[in-house]
């Protein structure tokens, strides 16, 4: 690579032509992301949320995404998450595919039919975006707007099905054929910690048949039942058809947890993790603390896969999180840096700027290209 | 204490804001849409009893298909198309009053276990969603018994206990308010033709 790559330290799983470029199809997978590639090595991976923006601006997207660098090896672009609008799943992977991230789109049913996801699937990895993660969604009674109308067309299980079909078939939900199939890995939710139990290990058993390749898990608060619930899923073998993330988060005090507790559907939090929050002098600080300590935990736990760090509105620790848990394990997921002609430019601009011999723009030029 | 409060109530603190923020307290996650009042007027019990009758139901259901596709010379003669309608109307009601049947026209009740996926308010055929409350109500309705985990209690009870664990397929919209009976009966009948046949 000539002076493309220039100075640029080479980075793992990166196409060396351009870091928005896609990577080279490895046999057996079935994405050209980054975040499947991780997985497959068998690695501890991890994720993180980004928290859509409600603004046009796409600066705000870029800012939200720069506290992950060098931390995560994908970034989960949600749908309109607790039925709140934001920017759209599909304009937020927009921006980020054009900057090299890894984006793990998510698709909820709630707000689409099966003809607007599937024209979605299409553009999203047309633009790149490698991974998709596919949600039932929560009411629109947990929003912002009651009085919308509930789509719910088809169901996580069909549309992992259906994205699965255009994959693998090039076919559309009717039958119609795909002149070229998204190449994604496709990613589904399993919330452990809300009954019934015993079909909860049944129900990831139904995703995977229906296509999911890895899960994130909802927010685990109580590792002994997150335990309980992989020991089933052992038993039954599923972590070896499936990489399972568990799902992690800092609480900000005692007030916001028991807040979630009562308003956001299907988050469990047991009584000790909120008296150990309120024990606290810092609140905040012992909130991540805890989540420390469960990601410590849950690292440990046989076939967990990676942890997905859902970090609303405290973005900013983590970096701290992930480091202190030393989750990673020594690993550096990419990085986003400058390329090679943007330094390049750089340095010219400098360079010209600092004119300290009193020079102009254009004797410089003349003086180094002559 | 008898003058009406401003807005029209006569005891105060027990306000639709009230009565959520206590609600609240309580753990419950309110939506925002459901008033108490309205919440109250529904009564789950048939459904329930259905449910925890599914066995019997299965057996029931079973006999009855074998007569419905015993008369496939009837509905033949009939017509399929001209039975539609007073079929569709014995359905409906007592589909209706046994699992609160939403008419989809394809039925589903022997693999979801007697309870009918279509009153889960985000309409899964392979549900539970992820937001069933502790005490296993609906994230939506909190005073209604999550659909899908009466489907699963319903189809523990059942001889084909596996049949929840087949992924559904979405729902065809074209089909909603048609006869799910015929539908399976004629199909039923071609099979055996078929079958007659080779
Ligand atoms: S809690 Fe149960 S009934 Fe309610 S939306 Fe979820 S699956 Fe449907």
């Amino acid at each position: 690579m000539t002076s493309k790559s220039g100075n640029r330290p080479p980075q793992s799983d990166e196409n060396p032509l351009g870091i928005d470029l896609p990577l080279d199809p490895l046999p057996g997978h079935s994405s050209l992301g980054r975040l499947e590639r991780v997985l497959r090595r068998g690695e501890f991976a991890v994720t993180a949320e980004l928290n859509p923006p409600d603004s046009a601006n796409a600066a705000d997207v870029f800012e939200r995404a720069a506290v992950f660098d060098g931390w995560v090896d994908a970034i989960n672009a949600v749908d309109a998450s607790g039925a709140n609008a934001h920017m759209s799943s599909v304009g937020i992977c927009a921006l980020l595919t054009r900057m090299g991230y890894a984006p793990v789109m998510q698709i909820s049913c709630r707000d689409r039919n099966r003809i607007a996801i599937q024209g979605d699937v299409l553009g999203a990895a047309a633009m790149g975006v490698a991974n998709i993660l596919c949600l039932t969604g929560d009411g629109v009674q947990a929003g912002d707007q009651p009085g919308a109308k509930p789509v719910f067309d088809l169901d996580s299980m069909s549309l992992l099905e259906t994205i699965r079909t255009m994959r693998d078939d090039g076919k559309f939900l009717s039958g119609r054929k795909l002149t070229s199939s998204p190449s994604v890995f496709l990613g589904a939710a399993i919330n452990p910690f809300a009954p019934p139990f015993d079909f909860r290990p049944h129900r990831l058993a139904k995703k995977i048949e229906a296509g999911a390749q890895f899960v994130q898990s909802q927010y685990c608060f109580d590792v002994p039942m997150f335990a309980e619930y992989m020991k089933r899923v052992r038993d039954m073998g599923l972590h070896e058809k499936c990489y399972i993330m568990c799902g992690v988060g800092p609480l900000a005090s005692a007030k916001t947890a028991r807040w979630i507790r009562s308003n956001v559907p299907g988050i469990h939090i047991p009584d000790h993790v909120i008296k150990r929050l309120e024990g606290a002098e810092n609140q905040k600080a012992e909130g991540k603390r805890i989540c420390v300590d469960i990601i410590n935990e849950v690292k440990e736990i046989e076939g967990v896969s990676g942890i997905h760090v859902m970090a609303y509105r405290q973005e900013e620790y983590v970096a701290e999180i992930v480091s202190e848990s030393d989750a990673l394990k020594g690993r550096k997921p990419w990085k986003r840096e400058m390329r090679a002609d943007d330094r390049m430019v750089a340095e010219r601009f400098e360079d010209m700027l600092s004119a300290e011999n009193g020079q102009t723009p254009q004797e410089i030029v003349e003086g180094r290209t002559g | 204490m008898a003058s009406p409060l401003a807005d029209g109530r006569t005891k105060p603190g027990i306000s639709p804001e009230a009565m959520k923020k206590k609600a609240a307290e309580k753990g419950a996650f309110n939506p925002a849409h459901l008033t108490l009042a309205r919440r109250q007027r529904k009564s789950y019990t048939i459904r329930l009893w259905s449910v925890r009758h599914s066995r019997f139901l299965e057996w029931f259901y079973s006999h009855f298909a074998n007569t419905f596709l015993a008369l496939h010379p009837v509905w033949k003669a009939v017509g399929y198309n001209r039975a539609e309608k007073p079929v569709t109307f014995v359905e409906r009601g007592v589909k209706g009053l046994l699992f609160d049947c939403r008419m989809c026209g394809q039925c589903v009740l022997s693999s979801t276990g007697m309870s009918c996926p279509m009153n889960c308010p985000k309409q899964l055929r392979n549900g539970p969603c992820g937001g069933v409350r502790a005490n296993g109500n609906c994230e939506v309705e909190p005073d209604m018994p999550c659909v899908w985990v009466q489907a699963w209690n319903g189809s523990r009870r059942m001889n084909k206990r596996d049949a929840i664990l087949d992924v559904q397929k979405p729902v065809d919209q074209s089909l909603r308010e048609t006869s799910s009976w015929l539908r399976v009966t004629a199909l039923a009948a071609a099979a055996r033709e078929e079958a007659n046949r080779s």
